[in-house]
């Protein structure tokens, strides 16, 4: 189980992580943060496809995501 | 897969163990930039932050900044820094570089700076063999005067300057900076990539290493191209921009090594005949 968390802050919408993201998951939200900038979002729903590529930080311009990355669930587990 | 990046320390991990593998650089300042959405610089600066980490040079660099949209390296990079006046970013990092050989000195440049108002600069670092490396954002416009023409600026490129698009027989072709620099005789490495896609940013981080490694070993002048989008001035949104490196720029300025010597350090291998104008070439 990896995860992504976007800093909302430092996110200024400029939406090239939703491009980069190999299972589609990151959209733009409806929130807007301080700067008025629609920010980048992965719907709680969708997390668990995350793959912890991190290409979605590596092409972020302003180092607002940070991805965790965690053991594989065990086959059979529930968690699956 | 991608390893750590980020901060050079151990990997951080949660309670829920859970690991940390990707944040910002520890050598990067947690604050906003100024840079418009999209802006390419952020990822040059990023990277500059990891490869000060991962070569554990932070209490020993020195940055020379320059003028343009860079301006403000130093308000984001936490490492010393030295600001220059216009395209003088090369001069002032020989002063540095020669005062204190023992630090490792870098300047960070954008091409209005860099292959206009100090091609003069760039050109005699170059060909001295300075022990510096030199970080070039390519965006092809003037980006922080609001986008006037640049010496890169492509044919057909519309600025505020050229509201009609460049013309080749008016205002001459866009200069290919990594070609000339890798045929000056000092240059130790010369390479050219892109930040408009994940793979591209990885290649590009190697190169950067390549670039800082030629100083640290003290092989001569270390030199790292780098294409970057302008949604702002080039009136595009973000994903249009990245697509515009792909399809126009990449064409026009070719990705790769143009140059790497191998040597001891000492002045006679880079002068040695092999390393000749004209003996290397792009890849």
């Amino acid at each position: 189980m990896s995860r992504i968390t976007v800093s909302e802050e430092r996110c200024k919408g400029c939406l090239l992580c939703t491009q980069v993201c190999p299972v589609t998951i990151i959209r733009q939200s409806e929130r807007i943060n301080q700067n008025g900038y629609k920010v980048a979002e992965v719907p709680a729903e969708d997390m668990a496809k995350c793959t912890g590529c991190a290409s979605c930080a590596t092409i972020c311009p302003d180092v607002a995501i940070e991805v965790w990355r965690g053991k594989k669930p065990k086959p059979g587990s529930k968690a699956a | 897969m991608p390893k750590t990046q980020g901060a050079a320390s151990a990997p951080k991990t949660n309670q829920t163990g859970e690991e940390l593998v990707f944040t910002r650089p520890a050598s990067m300042v947690d604050r906003a930039t100024h840079y418009c959405p999209g802006c390419h610089h952020g990822i040059a600066h990023r990277l500059v932050g990891e490869l000060i980490d991962e070569l554990g040079l932070k209490e020993n660099t020195v940055a020379v900044c320059s003028i343009g949209c860079s301006v403000f390296l130093y308000n984001y990079i936490d490492v010393d820094s030295v600001e220059a006046p216009h395209g003088r970013a090369p001069a002032v990092a020989t002063g540095v570089k020669r005062a204190r050989p023992d630090k490792f000195v870098f300047t960070y440049q954008g091409d209005g700076d860099l292959a206009s108002i100090g091609m003069a600069e760039i050109m005699h670092a170059a060909n001295r063999g300075e022990r510096m490396s030199v970080v070039f954002v390519n965006n092809t416009v003037y980006g922080m005067t609001g986008g006037q023409m640049a010496p890169t600026t492509l044919i057909g490129q519309k600025t505020t300057t050229c509201p009609g698009g460049r013309c080749k027989d008016r205002e001459g072709s866009p200069i290919r900076m990594s070609e000339i620099i890798a045929h000056l005789g000092g240059t130790a490495f010369c390479a050219r990539g892109s930040l408009d896609s994940v793979k591209n940013i990885r290649q590009a981080k190697k190169y950067m290493r390549q670039a800082f490694e030629v100083q640290t070993k003290g092989l001569g002048f270390g030199f790292v191209e780098l294409l970057a989008g302008c949604p702002t001035n080039w009136r595009l949104s973000p994903l249009a921009a990245n697509k515009r490196i792909t399809d126009e720029m990449i064409p026009y300025f070719p990705l790769g090594v143009f140059k790497e010597v191998e040597g001891d350090g000492t002045c006679g291998s880079m002068l040695a005949p092999e390393s000749a104008p004209g003996a290397e070439g792009g890849k």
